[in-house]
């Protein structure tokens, strides 16, 4: 069995409430960072474990701490990223639903580093039952005395509040959720300044995802060290993975990163196969935004050995041949399921929720979800297909956000290794309403699979 | 649509008020504009949706334009500008859930409940939406009902039905 850090104990029963949460060794963490380390030595704890951001961007989150700027008298804030919103995403809903002291216990000790007096964990609006369940918790941590004044008698003062959301994906982009926070449209703002510098009301601010803080606990209860040593090369740690679509076990899983793809879709111990005896097509290994890739890229990789759940190694080939490891949010798609039809929902998502701001990214999501319309109901022309590409390639990089990025991604990925799939809707409009393309050679061992370059 | 042209007087119950103060104090001292979005919830979820008038008192309330709540109120999709029915039943409509027959389901609302997307029965009780991603993709199809937001996970036709006919008889 693989070493469990965020979900040991996520099948005892009362593991929601404080009481059982200490029993299992809960609030050890706090104990530890206030009473015998200083705010610069939990920083150098977490940089030491390599931990990296799990909300999906993966960028080092001891780093991030120590770019928070510390001017004389002026409030910091430390800002939990609960908006978990990024399709194939829901680990976060699963950690603060089961175990909502872990993210609790993280805050107080991630905000003891940074300093932070006020902290808030901003969710979702959609999720008003995980608030009630965190506005519990605190009020219990709050009894225990684990917050409010002068916690455990170390003169540290901190005040935890939740700020729920209003249904928008774009506050999942840091300063969008900032200026969300601040009572304001999600639209995302120009950086620099960072919000290590300038973030919320104007103070220096670390905004942080709700597992990169609730890793902060074994981090400090074992070391940085220890928390190093699992995992592989730069890829620290175990990461939560949500694991959805065509799947025997659909679910949350905690991994050690390194595991290969092959072993997580198909063992026993993690998504037990493809459901109903099917085989699998395609995936999206990290949320929505991730490039898709066919079966057999997602096994192995472009020189035949076996593909990893790591950061790097679902990287690896770039664009060509590799995707990311995003936010963990895994999407299986059987042989029966239509490539051209999922590029066109997500294309929907992309365009409903793009914050207008930006015209590449307003008008182009736009016109990828009309021409994936036309093509997905029988009325798309061959020239579509490299309009779409020419589309996505005018919203990439050209937007103050990184959701122009999100929505170009999945289109370019989807016809770079599909193409024939989108080729066949065009040719057989009729056929393609009634019956899917199939698996073609999707699954066919990597070796024989050609692997398109990018006009 | 945003109709401020509605002027309908409202009330806000004491209780409101009274949470509508507890949230304000989150914030720093003058930083209550920051209220904004969990106050607009705690409206709704008395009032059952957002009118002008509403939208006027929170801004009196909270020392802000009455712009400054229209343009949140219309960007994010929580909030409704228009009355709904009692139980609005929000289906996940993303990649995921389609993936494991949220369109079915939709399409099986539909007849159900005999309106389309957006609208309202004529007893006044029931309007569904498609909306976009729960982040509940491994347990789909999913559906939300506000203003408490109950989840309910792995739905298929019958489960729908049952859930229908439950409300109903509340």
């Amino acid at each position: 069995m693989a070493r469990k850090l965020l979900l040991e104990h996520i099948n005892v029963p009362g593991i929601n409430t404080l009481d059982v949460y200490r029993q299992k060794g809960g609030y050890r963490a706090v104990e530890k960072a206030l009473k015998t380390l200083t705010p610069d030595e939990v920083v150098e704890e977490v940089k030491k474990s390599g931990l990296r951001g799990r909300g999906g961007a993966g960028f080092p989150t001891g780093m991030k701490w120590s770019f928070l700027a510390k001017p004389e008298g002026v409030a910091r804030y430390l800002v939990c990223n609960a908006d978990e919103s990024e399709p194939g995403t829901f680990k976060d809903r699963y950690l603060m639903t089961h175990i909502p002291h872990a993210l609790i216990e993280g805050m107080i000790v991630s905000s003891y580093a940074l300093g932070a007096k006020t902290s808030y964990i901003y969710v979702r609006g959609e999720m008003m039952p995980q608030i009630r369940i965190l506005e519990k918790a605190i009020a219990e941590a709050k009894n225990a005395g684990f917050l409010g004044k002068n916690i455990l008698g170390s003169g540290y003062d901190l005040e935890l509040y939740v700020q729920p959301g209003g249904g928008a994906y774009i506050c999942g982009e840091e300063t969008a959720l900032l200026e969300s926070l601040e009572g304001k449209r999600g639209n995302p703002r120009i950086k620099p300044p960072f919000p290590a510098i300038a973030g919320l009301y104007g103070c220096p601010t670390v905004v942080n995802n709700v597992e990169s803080i609730a890793a902060v606990v074994p981090i400090i209860n074992d070391g940085g060290d220890e928390y190093m040593k699992i995992g592989i090369g730069r890829s620290t740690g175990t990461k939560l993975i949500s694991a959805s679509g065509n799947l025997v076990k659909p679910g949350v899983y905690e991994i050690e990163l390194g595991l290969p793809v092959e072993e997580f879709i198909y063992s026993d111990e993690y998504c037990g196969g493809i459901a109903n005896g099917k085989r699998l097509k395609a995936t999206v290994a990290g949320g929505s935004s991730v490039p898709v890739l066919p079966a057999n890229l997602t096994l192995k990789l472009a020189n035949g050995e076996p593909r990893l759940m790591s950061y790097e190694s679902l990287s690896e080939g770039g664009f060509a041949t590799g995707t990311m490891l995003g936010s963990g949010g895994f999407i299986a798609f059987d042989e029966d399921q239509c490539i051209v039809r999922n590029t066109w929902n997500f294309s929907r998502f992309y365009h409903h929720e793009s914050c207008g701001q930006c015209s590449p990214c307003r008008e182009g999501t736009g016109w990828m979800e009309k021409v994936l319309h036309r093509l997905e109901h029988g009325h798309g022309k061959m020239s579509d297909i490299d309009l779409l590409v020419d589309v996505s390639k005018k919203i990439e990089g050209n937007t103050i956000c990184p959701l122009g990025d999100a929505a170009a991604w999945p289109v370019a990925s989807a016809i770079r290794h599909f193409r024939d799939e989108f080729e066949w809707h065009v040719r057989e409009p009729l056929k393609s309403l009634q019956t899917n393309y199939g698996i073609a050679g999707y699954a066919e061992p990597i070796a024989k699979a050609e692997v398109k370059q990018e006009n | 649509m945003l109709k401020v042209e509605e002027q309908q007087p409202v009330e806000f119950s004491s209780a409101l008020m009274a949470k509508c103060d507890e949230i304000s104090s989150r914030y720093p001292e003058g930083k209550q504009k920051s209220a904004l979005l969990p106050v607009l919830h705690e409206v709704q979820a008395e009032l059952g949706w957002l009118s002008a008038t509403a939208m006027d008192k929170v801004a009196a309330y909270l020392k802000i334009e009455p712009i400054e709540v229209y343009e949140v109120a219309s960007f994010y999709s929580m909030y409704f500008l228009e009355p709904k029915g009692k139980y609005v039943l929000e289906v996940c409509r993303t990649g995921p859930c389609c993936l494991v027959g949220a369109e079915k389901l939709m399409e099986h609302m539909e007849k159900s409940l005999g309106v389309k997307e957006g609208e309202v029965t004529a007893d006044g009780l029931f309007s569904w939406r498609g909306v976009e991603c729960l982040a509940a993709c491994g347990y789909g199809p999913v559906l939300q009902i506000g203003p408490e937001y109950t989840f309910y996970e792995n739905l298929d036709n019958q489960k729908l039905d049952t859930l229908i006919e439950e409300l109903r008889k509340k």
